[in-house]
């Protein structure tokens, strides 16, 4: 922790930094260097380990000469460390190589790709936050009656569920065997992206929304009941403030404060999530990505997205913290 | 740990320890005997029981060409034919235990190197536990699917490798657990009275320590059973866990998945042995929760203690 301490430093000459501050500033500068040690271990894995790019390219047989030349290519006949560093820097310079298995440029392949995967995620998460915040306040003031034992148990069964399944569920239901309300693949046309045929949303939108409903609304519903029984909303009810005003200004903010935190889990797991369900429904983003370049052995493109999973789950992570942080009061003075 | 600490009670097993030989079988049977217990470990039995018995009930070879493709159900073939015509029922009877045993090795591998990583932190503490705790950070910026779909991409789709990988990408959230529950634990007389009579620290951490972690390990294994069913499953299903022409009942999934409308039933009874297994797994360990955690909590809500991780990132 010495080496994160030190942004926080020359705040503290010129008086008492936030101690909020303090923590953002440490959190950020833990994630940095988390984010390096992951690029460093991707790149290590993938260049490194058994043979090189090169054989899994050209594959066993390799001809001798292409091999040499494809090795200069790729830099492998230099050191590690070089090769590392003209990796990372061309990343960071925006220069990012080419596809190995069609010689494309990395970044318009991916680029379509990150874009469609980020509507699939951004409207997963809202969707999802909203009907778990939703059901879960509704189980909680209604604790114990139908209502509540029945999306209880339906989300415990559900929480269990692997993607595919669901995914599986839905297209026997909506797509084919059952009835054809909805495209069983969402093929989108070359050069467009997502929202440009909403209808295809539909399906991998509506599998991630009940993979991830059921945690947030476990989450929401224990700590409504938890709010609905502290001292202040007892307080709130002695003074004889009407139901309904406590529990959207006292309970419910109360409630989501912890929530949040779980949500911002379920955007975590998310960015593991999209790689099967994209692949169930043939959606173009970086998850399908992901599974053609590692069929394909495709290093420099499993190298890039394995790396932008990573980097939005350590910076999801840290927005998490901080929101949490700032949403509750009591956790501000604990730490 | 500290907002919760009233209101949950110690885990009974941790003091009694002459009131049973084995307290850890007394919370499983407790929790066998809750309606929600009793119907998770019916659920998880029985499909544990067709993979295992399967394969010496099947009606005929999993691999035979036995007829057209995607043919319905029949008398012949009680679940129809698959993509290549071969016997359904055949298929699933012997695609279970592979599966299942690859789901139970990653599990075990995860569980003892979280453990090991996790004691020794919190025991050790100092420069040990700023070191593992950093590599806990670093794995788990790779989602467990991804971290399982780098290393296979690597060398290639081999069975040991994926359980390795998919017991390493679960050792982070054990540690995390082990390491709050040693904390606790080593503050107790008898680890202060053990040390003092001059006891090895390995000895400690496995002698003293190591008995009074079992209940938070249940849970814990519980849950990683449960994601590591579904990792595995998912790995067969994007065609990089066992390779055909292997009977895989995720496998079975993707294969057929073209001939939905012809012989749905070559999907829909792979999907659900997997969704029932899943199912009964984590509502057995939902019912162990309630028994050691003495409350209603939820997994998921000891994130916010830092406990746990939500983990099920597939």
């Amino acid at each position: 922790m010495a080496v994160t301490a030190a942004p926080a430093k020359p705040q503290a000459a010129r008086g008492e930094p936030h101690p909020i501050a303090t923590l953002v500033a440490r959190r950020v500068a833990a994630g940095f260097i988390t984010l390096l040690v992951v690029s460093a271990i991707v790149f290590l894995a993938t260049q490194v380990l058994p043979g090189n790019a090169a054989y899994a390219v050209l594959g066993r047989g390799a001809n001798p000469v292409r091999l040499h030349a494809l090795e200069r290519q790729l830099h492998l006949n230099r050191s590690i460390a070089e090769q590392y560093w003209t990796w990372l820097s061309g990343l960071l310079s925006g220069k990012l190589g080419t596809s190995l298995a069609n010689g494309q440029p990395l970044w318009a392949l991916v680029e379509p790709r990150l874009v469609n995967s980020a509507v699939l995620v951004f409207l997963t998460g809202a969707i999802g936050s909203i009907i778990g915040v939703a059901l879960g306040a509704v189980a909680a003031l209604r604790k114990d009656s139908w209502f509540d034992h029945i999306t209880s148990v339906t989300t415990l069964a559900v929480t269990s569920l692997p993607e595919f399944v669901v995914a599986i569920t839905l297209i026997i239901l909506l797509a084919t065997v059952v009835s054809h309300l909805l495209p069983a693949v969402s093929l989108l046309p070359p050069g467009t992206y997502a929202w440009s045929q909403p209808r295809l949303l539909i399906l991998p939108v509506g599998t991630l929304v009940i993979v991830i409903v059921p945690y947030i609304f476990r989450m929401m519903r224990a700590a409504m009941i938890e709010a609905l029984e502290s001292d202040y909303v007892e307080m709130a009810r002695l003074k004889g403030v009407p139901e309904w005003q406590i529990v959207l200004a006292h309970a419910l903010p109360n409630a989501i404060a912890p929530t949040i935190q779980v949500i911002g889990l379920n955007f975590l797991y998310l960015a593991g999530g999209v790689v099967v369900v994209e692949f169930v429904f043939n959606f173009p983003g970086i998850g399908q990505g992901l599974v053609f370049a590692v069929q394909n052995r495709d290093i420099p493109v499993i190298q890039f997205i394995v790396l932008v999973l990573a980097a939005f789950y350590v910076v999801m992570n840290i927005l998490t913290d901080v929101i949490a942080l700032l949403a509750t009061p009591r956790r501000r003075i604990a730490r | 740990m500290a907002v919760e600490a009233s209101s949950v009670p110690a885990p009974a097993q941790a003091k009694d320890q002459g009131a049973a030989r084995h307290p850890w079988l007394r919370v499983l049977s407790t929790a066998a005997r809750t309606p929600r217990g009793a119907v998770g470990l019916a659920l998880a039995s029985l499909i544990v029981l067709v993979a295992i018995i399967g394969p010496f009930v099947s009606p005929g070879s999993p691999d035979a060409l036995a007829t057209v493709t995607f043919v319905k159900p029949s008398g012949q073939f009680p679940l129809g034919s698959d993509f290549l015509g071969r016997d359904v029922l055949s298929r699933v009877l012997n695609g279970g235990w592979e599966l299942l045993l690859m789901a139970a090795a990653a599990t075990a591998f995860g569980i003892i190197v979280g453990t090991a990583a996790g004691v020794s932190a919190a025991y050790r503490r100092g420069r040990a536990d700023g070191f593992i705790m950093r590599t806990v950070d670093v794995i788990l910026a790779f989602p467990q699917l991804v971290f399982a779909l780098l290393l296979v991409s690597i060398l290639g789709p081999r069975l040991w490798l994926i359980v390795i990988a998919v017991g390493l990408s679960h050792a982070p959230q054990v540690a995390r657990v082990t390491r709050s529950a040693t904390l606790d634990v080593t503050e107790r007389d008898f680890v202060k009275v053990a040390e003092l009579q001059g006891m090895r620290s390995s000895k400690v951490m496995i002698r003293e320590i190591l008995p009074n972690l079992i209940s938070p390990l249940m849970v814990e294994a519980g849950l990683r059973l449960t994601y590591s069913i579904v990792i595995m499953a998912g790995l067969s299903f994007l065609g990089f866990g066992q390779q055909p022409p292997a009977a895989n009942w995720g496998l079975m999934i993707n294969e057929n998945r073209i001939g939905l409308q012809l012989n749905p039933w070559a999907v829909i009874v792979p999907a659900a042995l997997i969704a029932l297994l899943t199912i009964g797994t984590n509502t057995f360990t939902d019912a162990v929760a309630r028994v050691t955690l003495g409350v209603d909590r939820l997994p998921e809500e000891a994130v916010l203690t830092d406990d746990l991780g939500l983990g099920r990132t597939t």
